[in-house]
């Protein structure tokens, strides 16, 4: 028989820290989904693919498939609901339920955490910069036009809102 | 199965020597875990070497670049440095599977996976970089030895790429043939680097991607390039020869036939792309 230890796993996740006991092969995403309860980390194709389990380790954005649970020990991960709630939503989340960015929903979380990234790093993208930037996120229902579209806007309401600041 | 997370590369190699290949070494995740999941591997125990920071960096000397080994495919793709002096790398950095990826994926991760279309193993070819291991030094062009085999031993690990930058003025060029845009396993990459002289080349290095076993280099093609003026006949001829020098295989994403023909005509855009560039 195979003995498989486990290990104590600290996460942070969105500004919360948590504990799990995880194995050694266990994914970011299996650990975020079945002992964490973030299902809204979505698995697509397990293997670094589609680009559903987007999460943000450490401000930058990554397959939940293709890290291991323990490489994310001690470091902060934000999920879809660490960008916004229902209550709250992210000029993104407005954005996406407005030019109807959403068809099934299930390249969504992923498809928002892609471009959370970006409008992190850049507040002014272009429509390419925007493609390349959900290049990891497939949509089957192909509804990517209204997906650039409201990133799109978004960031434009972002960077108003950032100037009203001033 | 256990989990190490050593903090240095001592702590490392004598985790390494004690698993004796048993261990896998973990570092971006992104081929070590899909194989985990196809059962492709089955490690006893899984060495996370992430957390070896001061083997990430890129440092430009005076003459030569630096990349340590697990420096990612993203901070490849953004680094000025290599854009500047070796735009090549940088753009095969930035076609290598898609942004989520790339943000783990390391240099060292894509050359020790060896994959025969190993996107940062082709524009590395024409640079005639250098494996630095904890034991030796190993040019490129020796380092890969078979589908997903390379030289490394079961104790050994890439510390460092290394090349010399490019003397004044080299005309570089990429092209990476995919079935679509992102996330794609390249059909055919080809690489091509020429410093000239007053007539012709003085140096041609090309590296090429999936048409054979594993990485090449186009060597005879190269030998043809140097020395004379490039008309469209000696082009034509560097096209034929280069179709010779490949041994591709049919797969999924293209057949042998294609595959030889593509590496011909993507060969003479490059070549007239580079001495149309002043």
């Amino acid at each position: 028989m195979k003995l498989i230890k486990t290990y104590t796993l600290e996460i942070n996740i969105n500004g919360e820290w948590k504990k799990a006991e995880v194995s050694p092969d266990e994914t970011l995403l299996y650990t975020l989904r079945e002992k964490l309860g973030h299902t809204e980390v979505k698995e697509g194709c397990g293997k670094g693919d589609c680009g559903a389990c987007a999460v943000l380790l450490d401000g930058k954005a990554v397959n939940a498939c293709l890290t291991l649970a323990l490489q994310a020990h001690k470091q902060k991960v934000i999920t879809l609901k660490g960008i916004g709630t229902p209550e709250n939503p992210h000029p993104l989340q407005e954005s996406f339920v407005r030019h109807g960015a959403i068809q099934c929903g299930f390249c969504t979380a992923g498809m928002i955490v892609s471009a959370k990234a970006l409008l992190d790093e850049n507040a002014r993208p272009t429509r390419e910069e925007i493609k390349k930037a959900i290049s990891g996120n497939l949509c089957r229902c192909t509804g990517y036009k209204k997906i650039i579209d409201a990133i799109e806007e978004a960031s434009q309401k972002l960077r108003r809102t950032m100037n009203d600041k001033r | 199965m256990e989990y190490f997370s050593p903090r240095t590369l001592n702590e490392t190699l004598i985790l390494m020597k004690k698993w004796k290949g048993k261990a896998e070494l973990v570092a971006g995740g992104t081929n070590v875990i899909p194989d985990m999941r196809a059962r492709a591997i089955k490690p006893q125990a899984l060495i996370d070497i992430s957390n070896l920071k001061n083997l990430s960096y890129i440092k430009e000397e005076r003459k030569r670049i630096r990349i340590g080994g697990l420096t990612t495919v993203s901070e490849l793709a953004c680094s000025k440095v290599i854009q500047h002096y070796v735009p090549i790398l940088s753009e095969a950095s930035n076609q290598l599977g898609n942004p989520l990826v790339r943000n783990r994926a390391t240099i060292a991760g894509n050359l020790a996976d060896a994959s025969p279309a190993a996107d940062t193993a082709v524009p590395l070819l024409a640079l005639e970089a250098e494996v630095l291991t904890n034991q030796r030094r190993v040019p490129i062009d020796q380092f890969f030895i078979g589908p997903n085999k390379t030289i490394l031993k079961k104790d050994e690990i890439i510390k460092e790429i290394i090349f010399s930058k490019p003397n004044s003025n080299p005309k570089m060029g990429y092209f990476k043939l995919g079935l679509r845009n992102s996330m794609a396993i390249s059909v055919v990459s080809v690489a091509i680097l020429m410093e000239m002289q007053e007539k012709g080349c003085k140096k041609a290095r090309i590296g090429l991607g999936a048409v054979a076993p594993t990485p090449i280099r186009a060597y005879r093609t190269e030998e043809m390039l140097v020395g004379k003026e490039i008309t469209s006949e000696l082009i034509e001829a560097c096209s034929n020869e280069i179709a010779k020098e490949v041994q591709p295989m049919t797969d999924i994403r293209g057949s042998a036939e294609y595959r030889r023909e593509m590496a011909s005509v993507l060969l003479k855009r490059l070549i007239r792309k580079n001495i149309e560039r002043k």
